[in-house]
């Protein structure tokens, strides 16, 4: 019977039924960071257990340190303990860790694919809501708690049911000016928030097939805001040429077997799922948030909604509660609100397509006045790239603060924070009240050539028209 | 390693209404910066029971009637966002030893079952009937019978759901798979050797 990579994936690290039914699935590759496995290690010190597969379980971090701060100790005790602990813990119990001297360092969902240990058929997990991201290169990538970042360390397997299937199917060529970015937000406006609880996602389609592994990437990080613990995408030529020669993938005759086997996993034509979706690429258009959750979007041209127009006594009072917190007036244009912050990175949108993109449309431009712009780079290997590109300098002469590697501003463990109720244009992830740091903070969501445009505007604006993208 | 088997949970009741109601609002970020879940309690809903200025706000759990309340009751796709088990960790070492709510998100509610604190779900017009209960009378208590897969309260009875393999892991005390998880290793093993990834 023709079968999905889910169920593929699936069967080939199912290790057997628990009593309650759930499978105990084999995780292949763990990731880990400072954040959600401190405790875990603790954990495992209580119960007196060890780390299975100390060579499958690889480290770094990303969320706390401080990104314009490279000497430690750092400022923030609270965020040196953090540094320290996940250091003692990679010592103690044999894994690799890709600490900052390493050159490797980064936000996890961008270092591993960098590596190369992101493969396809494989079964990933971290402790961290974003792993989908790794789904891009077909493999099922669970984000996961810290009782189960012990699990997995003590048996390299966790507990879980099996998901159901959707196949989201995006076909034709984007319109220009209109990214990945674009494409998750306006799925995940159409499903809501919670339309993928209980699902995985298999994205597909020619504007897939076209896509690049980072523009692939970016869509599966953000299937979690949609409900959908786990997005894909299925192998194809695009990811083997993307994984040759990294420091982790297989070499010489491996290779060819390691391709071959990776194909395997691709859904199967005729595979059956339990709900299909199906969009057209000329439909999307550069979109944004006006409210306080992912899917809470609208394109750049539309009217922020008005409680007036609400379809059910839910979305009034959404609405209403969005409006209030985000101090936008109902039924007006997105367009033209001043923001005070531009947040560029994040392991949604900041590789280093995403900075060559910004780069070359704001050379020679400036940040408006007023305007906290940062450029925050999701790995020391993009960084070093960047900076061979010119990349950095472009972005700092237009006034954009160039950073070190890290999580910075998407979620405000770090230095990087809102102060009051500035209004944030953020290529990130999450715009959840106080996400950013400020318990009156506001963020919008956007892709990165759009925060640039809301950069030297000063303004949420059409990059399209800011930029003079040609629109045909 | 023995676990309690949760059949049921009895307690005080608190409302704190809404849906969408994402982990950065039941635990801000900042709070995580720490190497145990230890003292996490007290910042549990923190932005939304103080000001910016740090005044309280009056929210629900923070009211006098219901301190001490161990029963959360909520709207939909509760706990969605992060999986930060720092969350439902929050929620607990608060004091709370269940959440019923319309519906949980996926890592959520996973994260609290392995905890032992059941999440289960009842419909909204139910949801209120307990919740109007609990704000007449703060006293009333709530049961949430996992066996008969109902809650009583006030002489009420309302009918509530949670998925069958979460149930049977609470009333069968085996809610935390870790026992079962290592007693599965060799065939671990097995699994891992068909796996060319897998090897050292």
């Amino acid at each position: 019977m023709p079968k999905s990579l889910f169920q593929k994936v699936w069967d080939a690290h199912s290790v057997r039924k628990l009593a309650n039914g759930q499978t105990q699935l084999l995780i292949g590759t763990h990731l880990i960071h400072e954040v959600t496995s401190p405790q875990a290690f603790g954990m495992l010190r209580d119960l007196g257990l060890k780390v299975a597969y100390p060579h499958r379980t690889f480290a770094t971090v990303d969320h706390i340190i401080p990104t314009n701060e490279l000497v430690e100790p750092y400022a923030d005790p609270l965020a040196q303990a953090m540094m320290d602990e996940i250091r003692k813990n990679c010592a103690e119990f044999g894994i690799t860790f890709f600490d900052r001297a390493s050159g490797k360092q980064g936000v996890v969902h961008i270092v591993g694919p960098e590596q190369g240990i992101t493969q396809p058929g494989t079964t990933i997990a971290c402790g961290d809501s974003h792993t989908s991201t790794h789904g891009a290169f077909g493999a099922i990538a669970f984000g996961i708690g810290t009782s189960q970042v012990r699990d997995v360390l003590a048996t390299q397997t966790m507990a879980l049911g099996a998901l159901k299937v959707r196949r989201i199917e995006v076909n034709g060529k984007l319109r220009p000016g209109v990214y990945a970015k674009d494409v998750i937000l306006h799925i995940i406006r159409l499903t809501g928030v919670n339309g993928g609880t209980g699902f995985a996602y298999e994205y597909a389609g020619s504007t897939f097939d076209a896509f690049t592994m980072e523009e692939r990437m970016t869509v599966c990080n953000m299937s979690i805001e949609g409900g959908a613990r786990v997005g894909y995408v299925n192998p194809d030529e695009t990811t083997f040429a993307y994984l040759k020669d990294r420091p982790y993938s297989p070499k010489g005759a491996e290779w060819d077997a390691a391709v071959e086997r990776w194909k395997s996993y691709a859904s199967d034509p005729g595979a059956t799922y339990d709900d299909v979706m199906k969009i057209d690429a000329a439909d999307i258009a550069p979109t944004v948030t006006w409210g306080i959750n992912p899917g809470q979007g609208i394109s750049i041209n539309e009217n922020v909604p008005s409680p007036d127009t609400a379809t059910s006594a839910d979305d009034k009072a959404g609405i209403i509660e969005a409006l209030e917190y985000m101090k936008l007036p109902a039924g007006k244009p997105i367009k033209g609100t001043k923001i005070n912050v531009a947040f560029l990175g994040s392991c949604t949108n900041g590789r280093l397509s995403d900075f060559r993109e910004v780069a070359k449309y704001v050379k020679g431009r400036k940040v408006a006045a007023g305007v906290k712009a940062i450029a925050v780079p999701g790995s020391q290997i993009v960084a070093l790239q960047c900076q061979k590109e010119g990349i950095d300098k472009v972005l700092a002469e237009a006034g954009f603060e160039w950073r070190d590697a890290g999580c910075s501003m998407c979620l405000a463990m770090n230095p990087d924070k809102l102060i009051g109720d500035q209004l944030c244009a953020s290529s990130s992830n999450r715009n959840f009240k106080g996400r950013q740091g400020s318990i009156t903070g506001r963020t919008i969501l956007m892709s990165p050539v759009m925060v640039a445009a809301a950069a030297v505007t000063g303004e949420v604006a059409d990059a399209r028209e800011v930029f003079h993208v040609a629109n045909n | 390693m023995s676990l309690a088997k949760i059949t049921s949970v009895s307690g005080r009741g608190v409302y704190v209404p809404g849906n969408d109601i994402d982990t950065d609002r039941i635990i801000p970020a900042r709070f995580m910066k720490c190497v145990t879940f230890d003292g996490l309690g007290e910042f549990v809903f923190f932005d939304v029971r103080h000001t910016p200025e740090g005044k309280p706000t009056g929210h629900p759990i923070d009211k006098p009637q219901h301190k001490g309340a161990t029963i959360l009751l909520s709207g939909a796709n509760f706990g969605c966002g992060s999986s930060r088990e720092h969350a439902p960790q929050a929620i607990s070492k608060a004091g709370f030893k269940a959440i019923i709510a319309e519906n949980f998100a996926e890592i959520f509610f996973g994260n609290s079952t392995t905890l032992g604190m059941p999440c289960v779900t009842a419909a909204r017009e139910d949801i209120a009937k307990i919740a109007a209960a609990v704000e007449a009378d703060p006293q009333t208590e709530v049961t949430i019978d996992l066996v008969k897969l109902e809650a009583r309260f006030a002489g009420q009875t309302v009918k509530i759901s949670q998925r069958e393999s979460a149930r049977d892991a609470l009333v069968n005390g085996r809610w935390d798979a870790i026992g079962e998880l290592i007693e599965g290793l060799p065939t671990v093993r097995a699994t891992a050797a068909g796996l060319p990834y897998m090897a050292a």
